[in-house]
């Protein structure tokens, strides 16, 4: 049982909720979008600098459970360089992982970073769990597509 | 004193009994055995007493048919026993008489029925309704559905920081521009008990209706319509130990009379031509369509089943755990417990300093501790005490002060978790 919450608060995961990175509104972001979970209130703010197509800067602020920020600010740490299109194929990977027990991780996605997000995957073992983890990602798929917000009723 | 008298007749232990669900435990593993369920919910649904589970079953097998309309035997049998239950539900919130009771799906569907019947033909522009920031979306909603159509002005009665109502501001907006008041009778996240009889009074001496949502209240007190002087009164059977998808509207007859239909149907009607149709009196002018006869049938032994333990004495029990679960609560450093008005009902939300009400909901539950995280359908009341979502312990008429331990001891692991 005890098992179970270990492997959803892992420690780095406590470590990004409680401190989280990339909190912050940066001057020359040109693309964001609004993540809201009606069901908790949990609402964030995702900021995109694209430069060329690379994403030059990521980040986010707003405020939300440990799942929910924790998650928020690894994506802006996984997201920050790399291609619009990668980006995209990593909010699929991620989105793959947290819901799936058989993930299909799309082609491309270096094990590194899959490691990375690997963390966040205890949260299958929580299914109401999931839309925290998500919802930033989202987030930043949306403003990837400029659309202004990503509303939990898609997840 | 009485409280305590009370409570050495009530055996809680005897009470669990009637309750299936209770011994059961949640998270059991292979070959791990789980942790016994503590049932912290209440205020979101209440369990079902075998009472009640085995007189909707016993309805079903031996006298189930629908009501109303037919001649043969069954169909008599079962009417006789739904008209029972409005009869019984008149005299549990002391109606002058059963034809004040209307049937409806939920206290949701008697607010919506109110708003629209009521609302749409006594409400005009400008007319103003009094709420208050408590209210649980099913009674902010409906209005502002009303406002949209008839352009009412929404008044919000305030509350001080333990919870309690402001009475000088509600007699403030209190105007002859006032149509109709809609406050709760026991706030769904504070507990708050709001002071029902002196609210209806002030409206009446402008000649204005009050409707109160009892959807708590009900649940945790003696409720005496008459007494407060209520014009619209409602609850759902869910809360109440009963079945979902039911709900009762009490209305004084001389306005249910003027009210017109909320749904077209079947039962509500007294003939129907391509020319005109004409519509039966209250309560069958509101109940369009078969109703959920089988859940009417589950709140008459839900009624019987509290007043067989005796709501006074319910309500000294929940009392004494509310005390207990405060005081243990409060030696938690950094928990702020929001709603602390005198005389509350057994609802206790609060926050932990440092950790998100979502993530103390998941801990917690893996210790068989089953609370609402969240922002309990009342977003305005959230945002007034600045907590964003909270924590809500409820408390019923089969918990423990076991419980409450273990609710602690959970929010203990909590703390050591997140070294919050």
């Amino acid at each position: 049982m005890m098992d179970d919450l270990r492997e959803l608060y892992q420690e780095v995961i406590l470590d990004h909720g409680k401190n989280p990175r990339n909190f912050r509104h940066p001057d020359d972001a040109n693309r964001e979008a609004k993540g809201e979970n009606p069901m908790c209130g949990d609402r964030f703010m995702v900021y995109l600098t694209l430069k060329d197509g690379v994403v030059d800067d990521v980040a986010f602020q707003g405020r939300g459970c440990a799942i929910s920020t924790a998650s928020a600010s690894m994506m802006t740490e996984l997201v920050r360089g790399k291609t619009a299109a990668e980006a995209e194929k990593l909010f699929h990977a991620f989105h793959e992982l947290c819901t799936q027990d058989e993930p299909d991780i799309p082609e491309g996605v270096d094990d590194e970073t899959m490691e990375k997000l690997m963390v966040m995957s205890g949260v299958r073992q929580f299914p109401v769990r999931v839309k925290c983890a998500t919802l930033a990602w989202h987030a930043m798929n949306a403003a990837l597509h400029g659309e202004a917000a990503a509303s939990s009723d898609q997840f | 004193m009485s409280d305590a008298i009370l409570n050495q007749a009530y055996d809680v232990q005897r009470v669990r009994e009637d309750f299936p669900i209770l011994a059961r435990s949640v998270h059991a593993r292979k070959g791990k055995p789980g942790k016994p369920l503590v049932y912290l919910d209440s205020g979101a649904s209440a369990q079902k007493p075998r009472q009640v589970i085995q007189a909707m079953t016993r309805f079903l097998e031996e006298d189930y048919s629908n009501i109303h309309r037919g001649v043969h035997f069954l169909s008599q049998t079962a009417t006789d026993q739904f008209e029972a239950v409005r009869a019984k539900v008149a005299r549990f919130l002391n109606a002058p008489n059963d034809r004040c009771i209307v049937f409806t799906r939920s206290s949701t569907e008697a607010i919506n029925l109110v708003a629209s019947s009521y609302g749409r033909t006594f409400l005009n522009e400008g007319d103003e309704v009094i709420l208050s920031i408590m209210e649980h979306h099913a009674n902010i909603v409906p209005w502002q559905l009303l406002q949209a159509e008839k352009k009412i002005v929404i008044k919000v009665v305030p509350c001080d920081e333990d919870g309690v109502l402001d009475m000088d501001a509600y007699r403030n907006l209190l105007s002859d521009r006032t149509k109709l008041v809609a406050i709760t009778h026991c706030s769904n996240v504070l507990g708050t008990v709001t002071p029902a009889k002196t609210i209806a009074k002030l409206a009446h001496e402008r000649g204005v209706p009050v409707l109160f949502d009892g959807s708590q209240a009900v649940v945790h007190g003696t409720v005496d319509v008459q007494d407060i002087d209520a014009d619209f009164y409602v609850f759902t059977a869910h809360k109440l130990y009963g079945p979902t998808g039911l709900g009762v509207l009490y209305g004084k007859y001389d306005l249910l009379k003027k009210m017109p239909p909320y749904q077209g149907g079947g039962d509500m009607i007294e003939s129907v031509s391509f020319e005109g149709t004409t519509f039966k009196a209250p309560p069958s002018r509101f109940e369009a369509g078969t109703p959920p006869i089988t859940e009417v049938i589950g709140l008459g032994a839900a009624i019987d089943y509290v007043e067989a333990l005796g709501r006074d004495a319910i309500a000294a029990h929940e009392h004494d755990l509310l005390q207990y679960a405060t005081q243990q609560l409060s030696q938690i450093d950094g928990l702020r417990i929001v709603g602390t008005a005198p005389g509350k009902g057994p609802i206790i939300s609060f926050a932990l300093e440092g950790v998100h009400p979502h993530d103390v909901g998941t801990i917690v539950d893996q210790y068989g501790v089953a609370v609402r995280v969240g922002r309990h359908c009342a977003e305005p009341l959230a945002e007034r005490f600045d907590v964003g979502p909270t924590v809500r312990a409820s408390f019923g008429l089969y918990n423990t002060r076991e419980e409450a331990d273990a609710l602690v001891q959970s929010l203990q692991a909590v703390k050591e978790f997140f070294g919050a």
